[in-house]
């Protein structure tokens, strides 16, 4: 597919790179030559140097053959006449970042009234990412396949669980649970595991299943389920706004720290029913006595990424909350893994991948059967949903009888609004949408599950 | 650096070499020629080594600009090394460096030979010679990419460091495309050269070498006197392919894309054409009715300041018998070269082009030290680092071309043939004046010359820099 992505900010980069790497025809365009340059060095992707709301740059980018044109630059405004310009310059979809919140609040107008093909805001995103995953604490992260009748939740193995030393198939035949374990992560290692796998203490496990099973499943491993009933937002910036927001319509309590008086002010303003409190996160003794050893969850959203980490790792210390961290630079994953936090969200990851979506939905209907996918982790494992949509190899016969690649999993089939957790003697028909989990990145088709 | 990609890379080069030279082994199939045991024996040896070095896939595919200069830099030497192998093994060329020697000069598109009887040699030892340069005027790793996934999205390093001219870019966002496009065209370009040949009456074997040597703008003839004895219409055909094949290809891939008017309003297609034009004039008007009328001047003038200009280095005439005036015009348009992008060798139009524009603007800034001014070139500016990489070029291509010179002169040569033959080589040209002139060849020059010569031709081809890094102490320092 052919994209043109004006804007090499981080949202702008973390696309270029994902979409380029899928096989996209990526054109990058960007006022700055240096930036430019070096994407245009670093991945397989051309690189124009320009304004993207120029009809000449967009032409020079290949306007008029592009299938989809994505404005992340820095400013609203301009992203919004990228895309007017590259709808009437070409025949194309248009994606635009908008994130002041003003402009926000009418996504839904500027989207119809411009034709645009989606609106997204970061801020937004990544706290609505935040809000679903203290709705289930006990998760890490949740993603949700068939219109929410399925989740994929990740989860971290505590001390003590009943799940410590046991065998995947014990999960079934003694807890009675209708889940599926479908990938675990030890250490940098993942593991799509057979039956007989022992899970350890500190894995991460990934499971599928109905967001109904998975919370009786929860229960009976003795893990809380609930939403929490508080958190402390540590930052006040738009992402603390949209996720209090969000919270307080959940009856959820909500209590802000913010540094700048006048912020606070605004936000009072703005949400009469959370406590804004003013005061330095970095003194300890104020977050104490603001009760930060009470509350049952703890988000680092200030706008230092150094910061957050710190003010959650003292929390993951001092509490027992869920803490979640917003970094904005992933560059140090791997090191990140080891400091044991909870939950960490990333906005410009959290909107690539919604963009990605977005692209991957679109690709769908041109030519490729992935219906969904999401990384379980990066690079290294993802869940794809498929929609069978004609007779092949792979359908009408017992999965047992399939003679499916190692590292694949069939982990769910829905079929006429019922949700199987299959079993050898199911089979796949025409008409189903099958969810996947491989570590064998870069399935397209439903056929290339089996090996020949 | 990344060693191991580096060796997957050359195994794949050394086993599309081995395909590359079945097409000689099936010419000489054809003529019945005992080449073919060399060159079956060369394919061999090829494979051998080529399968060895692939046959671990690297795991870390990460390239980065230090390792497209050297990958470079050493799979010339390498392709060199194995194309030389045919030379040497049918006994054609019985000399090491000799063989050798020929055998860059044709994957370098220079066409300087150390042959003496070219007509006596095999004819699928001369199919090979021709189409070394077809090989390499494009550029075997962009080949490669074309046709090989190779690593990931970084190997733009290797087309940068592979294609000629100041800033390379890509036609399209995917580089195995842009590589395809730009072999396509190669090829549509040659096979139509073929057609026309063939229509004008040159015969089969003769139309496909002359248009591989075309292609490349190599210069390897299959005849003692080049292009002499052929029609007039025939060597009018090549004077108009050698200057097509001077032209950036990104010019025809506009075309390609309707944009005609944007490819007619490039700037360095318009100073090459006017440089062409303007030697023609220059020279045909000097040669005072050598070849009896003016047209006939013009029509000798143009094919070989075409032939110089683009680096071919056909030749049509012993210019050396030319006057003085003529004799400097062809040398200046020699040093001058093709356009940037283009098959053509030598310092390149839109290189002088900026350096030109880069003086004018020193001395206004010399004049009026506070005023700003930038380079615009083709209506955009310039950026510094090109300025920069330009001026750097044109001195690392001055210290090389006086170290050579001084290296040559110990065979005892006069100064005209010790300079136009280092210019000859440096801009893969082939032909110089005096003892290097056209009608000579260069199995008389000592060894040391040989191997300084073999040298100039591979860092002209790759411009310099890729040969030239293998030889810094930072490229290999851990």
């Amino acid at each position: 597919m052919k994209i043109i992505i004006a804007g090499c900010g981080k949202v702008g980069q973390e696309l270029a790179e994902q979409l380029s790497k899928e096989g996209n025809e990526i054109t990058i365009i960007d006022t700055r030559a240096k930036i430019v340059n070096e994407l245009a060095n670093r991945y397989d992707i051309m690189g124009i140097v320009g304004n993207g709301a120029s009809h000449l740059t967009q032409a020079e980018a290949g306007i008029e053959k592009a299938d989809l044109f994505i404005a992340v630059t820095g400013s609203d405004e301009l992203n919004l006449l990228c895309c007017i310009l590259a709808k009437k310059a070409g025949d194309c979809q248009t994606i635009a970042r908008i994130r002041n919140p003003e402009y926000s609040r009418e996504a839904t107008y500027i989207k119809e009234e411009l034709g645009l093909a989606m609106v997204i805001n970061p801020e937004y995103a990544a706290a609505m990412e935040m809000a679903r995953v203290l709705r289930f604490p006990s998760a890490i992260k949740i993603d949700t396949f068939a219109k929410g009748r399925i989740e994929l939740l990740k989860f971290r193995i505590q001390e003590k669980s009943v799940l410590n030393n046991m065998t995947v198939m014990d999960i079934s035949l003694k807890l009675h649970c209708d889940i599926l374990v479908c990938a675990v992560e030890r250490g940098e290692e993942v593991f799509i595991p057979r039956g007989n796998f022992v899970l350890q203490e500190k894995d991460v496990v990934n499971i599928i299943a109905t967001p109904k099973n998975a919370s009786g499943f929860f229960k009976k491993i003795g893990v809380v389920t609930n939403q929490v009933k508080d958190t402390m937002i540590v930052g006040g910036g738009d992402i603390a706004y949209y996720l209090a927001e969000n919270l307080l319509q959940m009856g959820i309590r909500v209590k802000i720290v913010d540094k700048s008086r006048e912020r606070c002010e605004r936000l009072f303003e703005l949400l009469p029913k959370a406590e804004v409190i003013c005061g330095d996160a970095s003194d300890q003794s104020m977050l104490r006595e603001e009760g930060m050893e009470r509350t049952a969850s703890f988000v680092a959203v200030t706008n230092m990424d150094e910061e957050n980490i710190l003010l959650s790792m003292l929390a993951k210390k001092k509490t027992d909350a869920k803490v979640i961290t917003k970094i904005n630079n992933i560059a140090f994953n791997e090191v990140m893994g080891g400091l044991d936090l909870d939950t960490i969200i990333c906005p410009k990851i959290v909107t690539a991948e919604y963009i990605v979506r977005f692209v991957r939905a679109m690709k769908n209907s041109i030519g490729s059967n992935v219906e969904t996918l999401y990384r379980i982790i990066e690079d290294k494992a993802e869940a794809l949903e498929f929609v069978i949509r004609k007779q092949s190899d792979v359908v009408d016969k017992p999965l047992e009888q399939l003679k499916i690649k190692k590292n694949i999993v069939v982990a769910c089939i829905y079929r006429n609004r019922k949700v199987i957790i299959p079993r050898g003697y199911d089979s796949m028909q025409v008409g189903d949408s099958v969810i996947i989990v491989t570590t064998n990145t870069g399935l397209n088709d439903i056929d290339d599950i089996i090996s020949r | 650096m990344n060693y191991k990609l580096m060796r997957y890379v050359i195994g794949w080069l050394i086993i599309f070499e081995s395909v590359f030279m079945c097409l000689p082994a099936m010419v000489a199939v054809i003529y019945r020629e005992d080449a073919f045991f060399a060159f079956m024996l060369s394919i061999g040896i090829g494979m051998l080594f080529g399968v060895t070095l692939i046959w671990k896939k690297p795991q870390n595919k990460q390239m980065y600009a230090k390792e497209g200069f050297v990958i470079v830099g050493i799979s010339w030497i390498v392709l060199s090394i194995f194309g030389a192998m045919p030379f040497l093994l049918s006994g054609t060329i019985p000399n090491v460096v000799d063989a050798l020697f020929e055998s860059v000069s044709g994957f370098t598109t220079t066409g300087a030979t150390i042959l003496g009887d070219i007509e006596s040699v095999e004819k699928s030892v001369l199919f090979w010679r021709s189409f070394t340069h077809w090989i390499g005027g494009m550029g075997v790793l962009v080949f490669i990419m074309a046709v090989l996934p190779l690593a990931g999205g970084n190997n733009i390093y290797l087309m940068k460091a592979e294609s000629t001219g100041p800033s390379i870019s890509k036609l399209v966002p995917k580089m195995k495309t842009t590589a395809l496009i730009l072999y396509g065209m190669y090829f549509a370009m040659t096979i139509l050269e073929m057609l026309v040949l063939l229509i004008a009456g040159a015969p089969f074997f003769d139309a496909v070498n002359i248009s591989f040597s075309t292609a490349g703008t190599g210069g390897f003839a299959i005849k003692n006197d080049s292009l002499a004895g052929y029609s007039t219409t025939i060597q009018n055909i090549v004077t108009v392919f050698m200057i097509l094949f001077g032209v950036n290809f990104n010019i025809y891939y506009l075309i390609l894309c309707k944009k005609v008017v944007n490819a007619l309003k490039n700037s360095e297609l318009r100073v090459y054409l006017g440089i062409l034009f303007g030697a023609t004039l220059l020279v045909a008007i000097n040669l005072q009715g050598m070849f009896g009328s003016f047209k006939a001047d013009m029509q000798q003038s143009a094919f070989q300041v075409a032939s110089v200009m683009t680096s071919t280095g056909f030749v049509t005439a012993d210019y050396d018998l030319w006057p003085e005036f003529s004799k400097n015009i062809l040398v200046l348009a020699m040093l001058i070269g093709a356009c940037a992008g283009s098959t053509g060798g030598g310092i390149k139009v839109v290189r002088v082009m900026l350096l030109i524009k880069t003086l004018i603007k020193e001395l206004d800034t010399s004049v009026h030290s506070r005023s700003i001014k930038k380079i615009k070139l083709n209506g955009r500016f310039i950026e510094h680092e090109v300025i920069r990489s330009v001026n750097v070029f044109m001195v690392a291509y001055m210290a090389l071309f006086v170290v050579s010179m001084l290296i040559l002169s110990l065979d005892h040569l006069d100064f005209v043939s010790n300079f136009t033959a280092v210019a000859a080589m440096i801009n893969n040209t082939g032909p110089g004046l005096v003892a290097a002139g056209p009608i000579e060849n260069f199995a008389g020059f000592s060894v040391l010359s040989k191997l300084v010569c073999i040298f100039d031709m591979l860092a002209g081809r790759l411009e310099l820099f890729p040969l030239l890094i293998l030889f810094a102490p930072s490229t290999w320092r851990k």
